[in-house]
Formats: structure tokens, C-alpha cells, sequence
């Protein structure tokens, strides 16, 4: 992790006619650093990142990926950025080889740089007797693994990662983690979403959503300091319940 | 008396029955236990709800539900159970009173009868009773769904995952829920991929790759834990986790949250791992003593 700032907002905001589902968030991200994003459902978790993978347009606000505006140069964020969700990440109906051949294809890579990359990711997720499989027939494991290596494939320089370990046992949830761990140190910066609160702690820093609106940025260590609490779970539950949007 | 009996239960898919989706499963659930099924996806849960609902056939064994066969008597048990699949599969085009109403009617019932049991629930959505059940949130769906599997007053609900992808607000709402039902005398089975809610289960069974590892309460499960767990941190946790693995007294180490749970061999020694981890280049060590969880419970399960 350094002091490079790699994600700056400023007054992000995004309204869909009188509903302000983003409101008014400041935050910076470093590189290379674990940023977990957290938040009840319903918070503006998704409607933020969509703003900051260029998806969709701020109503008002700076915001700036990469060095990349999140106005005018959508396109060059799009290519320094890598996405993986637990919704969807592969096709199931390609191939492990031609997945990554398909992704890396679709961000510009060489066929060279694509050919030994393929090579050391397989040996490095011990799949190299299934290249060939139908990556529908992996277990869900498995997949979510090989997903986030597909995510940072190009070597981008930030990964979004939106509940990427959702139904994921608890020992290839660990092994998940340290890829995410390994990424980082090579100076990608993640960015990620989650539920389940023990990967909060593994995060350098932690910002919590309450309503549209950033509540809570800092350290899992100070966080608990702050908010007196013994787990982040803890922290969590205290913000998220100050939350007055009807979410049901 | 037993509400629920599975015995030897399987189910295989594929050309060559190749994937054993539930192998030889066996359990009882107590009338008015409050059961859950604890596993990550691919375990076999859905296809273990689906066979138990009558949905599915199974390939072997067999088991009951309130005194019924599941494969003879299925209409009986259509009556008297409710499921609530893990995928939202009430009519999105009609509006939240009018599901409520569709279900009370197919069962010959209304929903004036059995409105004690669900009021608690419904009165959280009630106020959106004329919106269309497509247009609600995530959570208002899930009150909806549970209001709809209970409204013929089933003596047996079955939940598939039903907080999954929930926050952990809603998430303990809904297990607040669910005790409150269990009060009604209904038995309950629920699916789950998250391991802490297995502590608000009256008993559990742990479940991966079609097979039960372990069933019981969930004192019993973390108490069949043997070895000692030491959590333990320090400045930079990546490289601690390396170092763990890498000494000889050390079975097993993972990350936990905010401290490493480190798995001990019998007879080890604080003093000497403290000395290794130091000699490592570790800093701002902290030791603690940890009572194993189901998650150890779980994990250790899966790696014999």
C-alpha cells in the first residue's frame, strides 16, 4: 500500500428523480491498498460503484479512477479497471483456457503476453488438468477463484470485487482471500463488497454506507475503537441501524 | 417424537449418475426443533429440501415428513408443509395482498383464519399491499415469501437459504423471525452458507459435497473440537499466516477475522512459538486462547 491516491471523490451524488441514492460521498482509495466497501442492502453500495467503473453518470460531484474522469473518460477507466461479482463472472459454457482467452482478448492483450500468462495462472491455481473443462462444470469454489484471476488478468489497476466469496466454503472462502492478498502486494488495488463481516477485518480500511452517505471510514482496528465494539459485526449493526430508507 | 426422518437419502445427476448431489444422508428433526442445514453452495442442500417437499424423486433410501412418506403419500405432504425456495418465486405481476391471497385460497383456506400466525411478518409489508410483488425490495420479498409459505399454517417449513445475499441487519431480523415461529410449535428447517447463524439453531448438521460431516447442537459440534486454538496477531497479518504454517507445532492456520486462528498439535509450547514468530521478524504479537467455533468445527471437518 502507498500514499498514491488511485480513487478520489468529491461530493459524489446520484439522484433518480427525487430519490438521492448516492449522497454526497467523499472518500480517497491508495494504491495497492484492500478498500472494503460495506453497507446494508439498499445503501447506494452498487449505485456508487457503478459510478466508479463508468457505468453510469453522476448527477453532481467529482470523481476521478485512475486519473481517469468519471465524466469524460469512461472508456479509459473501463480499460485500467477489472470487475468480478458473485452474480456473474464467467461464461459457463466456454472453457477455462478460452475464458481467459476471451477476457484478456476483449481488454487487448497480445497473444503472447496471453499465452504464458495462461500458462502460470493455470499452474498457479493447480488447473492445469482441467484448461479444458467447461468452466460450468467447476464447483462454485473453484470458479470464484479463477474469476478474480480473469478480473486481473490485464493488470489492471484497480479491482472491483462485489460480493465475490457469497456461498463460498469457508476454506476456498480463505484461499479466496489470498489471492486478493497476493494481487494487492503486486500494487492492484481492490476494491471490495461483502457480507460476511470476518472479511471486513482483512481489509486496510473499511467505509460503511448508511442511507446514500459514507458514515463511517477508517481502519477495522480503529473503527472498533471508535464505535466501542468488540467485531466489526458489531460496528456494522450500529451504523446499519441508524439507516431510516425503507428497504423492507 | 420425530417430525422429520431421512434415512440413507440420495440423489445423483448427470449421464452416469455421476454427480452425488446427496449421498446416503441420514438425520431426524425433532417435532418443534428449529434444524439448520450449514454448507456452502454445491453441498446438496436445495436437492435435500426439493426430495423432502416432494419436488424431486430421490434415486434410494428414504424418509418421512410428520408420519408421511415422502415418495407414497406426497399430496399429503404438499398440504402440510411450506417451503420457501431460495430463488423469489412468487407472482411478480400481482400484488403483494394478491399473492397472499392466491396461496391461502389453492390450500382452501383464507387469510383472515390464519392471519395470528403470520401478523407479525406481514404487518412490515402491509403498508405496500397494493404494490406489485416484482416492484419490492430484496427484504420486503423475503417477508412477502414467508408470509405466503405460512398463511395454510404448515406443521413443518422448510427455508432454503433464505439469507443469502441479506445483510446482517436483515439477516438477524429474520432469525428474530423465525424464533418467534418456532414459539407456534412449527418444526423449521433452514439452509444456510453462513456459519455463524449456526448457533441460533436448536441442533445443526453440517453438510458438504452430499454429505452430513457432523449433526448436533452446536455445543456439541464445536465440542468435539479437540486440539487448542490460539488466536493470534500481529503487524502485518499476511506474513504471520505464512510463518504459522510453516512451524512444526502448528496442524493448521487460517485467518479469523481479526486475529489468525492457529490450530496446535497436543503439548505444544507458547513460549517457543512466540520465540519462532519473533525470530520471523513479527511484531506487536498478540496471543489468545480461542474456543473453537462451528467455522473451525467446519473447516476441520472438510480437511480429513
Amino acid at each position: 500500500m502507498t500514499n498514491d491516491i488511485i480513487i478520489h471523490t468529491e461530493q459524489l451524488t446520484k439522484r433518480f428523480g427525487d430519490f438521492c441514492a448516492v449522497d454526497h460521498i467523499s472518500f480517497d482509495v491508495y494504491k495497492g491498498e484492500i478498500f472494503g466497501f460495506l453497507g446494508a442492502n439498499g445503501a447506494g453500495k452498487t449505485t456508487a460503484m457503478r459510478m466508479l467503473c463508468g457505468l453510469s453518470l453522476p448527477t453532481s460531484g467529482k470523481a476521478t479512477i485512475a486519473g481517469f474522469d468519471v465524466y469524460k473518460q469512461t472508456e479509459h477507466i473501463k480499460r485500467s479497471i477489472g470487475y468480478m461479482s458473485q452474480k456473474f463472472s464467467l461464461y459457463e459454457d466456454l472453457t477455462i483456457i478460452e475464458n481467459i482467452r476471451f477476457y484478456a482478448g476483449i481488454y487487448g492483450k497480445s497473444d503472447a503476453f496471453i499465452k504464458d500468462k495462461t500458462a502460470r495462472l493455470l499452474q498457479q491455481l493447480h488447473l492445469e488438468n482441467e484448461a479444458n473443462k467447461l468452466v460450468g462444470s467447476l464447483p462454485l469454489g473453484w470458479k470464484q477463484k479463477l474469476a478474480f484471476s480473469v478480473a486481473v488478468f490485464h493488470e489492471p489497476q484497480i479491482v472491483f470485487l462485489d460480493e465475490p466469496t457469497g456461498g463460498v466454503d469457508p476454506v476456498t472462502r480463505r484461499e479466496f482471500w489470498n489471492l486478493i492478498y497476493e494481487a494487492s502486494a503486486t500494487g492492484i488495488t481492490i476494491f471490495v463488497t461483502t457480507h460476511y463481516m470476518d472479511e471486513a477485518e482483512y481489509c486496510n480500511r473499511v467505509s460503511i454506507m448508511v442511507d446514500g452517505r459514507i458514515d463511517a471510514l477508517d481502519t477495522p482496528v480503529a473503527l472498533k475503537h471508535t464505535y466501542n465494539a468488540a467485531s466489526m459485526d458489531e460496528v456494522f449493526l450500529q451504523l446499519a441501524r441508524k439507516a431510516t430508507r425503507v428497504d423492507g | 417424537m420425530h417430525s422429520v426422518i431421512v434415512h440413507r437419502l440420495s440423489k445423483a445427476y448427470g449421464k452416469k449418475k455421476e454427480i452425488k448431489a446427496v449421498n446416503e444422508i441420514s438425520f431426524e428433526v425433532a417435532q418443534g426443533e428449529l434444524f439448520g442445514l450449514i454448507g456452502p453452495d454445491g453441498a446438496g442442500k436445495t436437492s435435500l429440501f426439493r426430495m423432502l417437499t416432494t419436488l424431486l424423486l430421490p434415486d434410494s433410501g428414504n424418509a418421512s415428513v410428520d408420519g408421511s412418506d415422502i415418495v407414497k403419500d406426497y399430496k399429503a405432504i404438499r398440504n402440510k408443509v411450506g417451503y420457501m425456495p431460495g430463488r423469489f418465486s412468487l407472482y411478480q405481476d400481482l400484488s403483494v395482498e394478491e399473492n397472499l391471497n392466491f396461496f391461502a385460497t389453492i390450500f382452501n383456506t383464507t387469510v383472515e383464519k390464519n392471519y395470528d400466525l403470520i401478523k407479525d411478518i406481514y404487518i412490515q409489508i402491509a403498508p405496500f399491499k397494493t404494490r406489485k410483488a416484482g416492484k419490492l425490495s430484496g427484504g420486503m420479498k423475503q417477508k412477502l415469501a414467508l408470509s405466503c409459505a405460512l398463511i395454510h399454517r404448515p406443521v413443518v417449513l422448510f427455508l432454503d437459504e433464505p439469507t443469502t445475499g441479506v445483510d446482517a441487519v436483515s439477516r438477524k431480523e429474520f432469525w428474530d423471525m423465525l424464533k418467534r415461529l418456532k414459539q407456534q410449535g412449527i418444526t423449521i428447517l433452514v439452509s444456510t452458507p453462513y456459519m455463524d447463524e449456526a448457533g441460533l439453531c436448536d441442533r445443526i448438521g453440517l453438510m458438504q459435497q452430499g454429505q452430513l460431516l457432523s449433526v448436533g447442537t452446536p455445543g456439541e459440534i464445536s465440542a468435539a473440537f479437540k486440539q487448542t486454538i490460539v488466536g493470534i496477531k500481529a503487524n502485518n497479518m499476511h506474513q504471520l499466516l505464512k510463518d504459522l504454517d510453516t512451524f512444526s507445532e502448528v496442524e493448521d492456520a487460517y485467518s479469523f477475522g481479526e486475529y489468525h486462528h492457529a490450530v496446535m498439535k497436543e503439548h505444544f509450547n507458547e513460549e517457543a512459538l512466540l520465540k519462532y514468530l519473533e525470530e520471523k521478524g513479527n511484531s506487536q504479537i498478540v496471543v489468545q486462547h480461542t474456543q473453537p467455533t462451528i467455522e473451525d468445527s467446519f473447516m476441520q471437518l472438510m480437511k480429513q
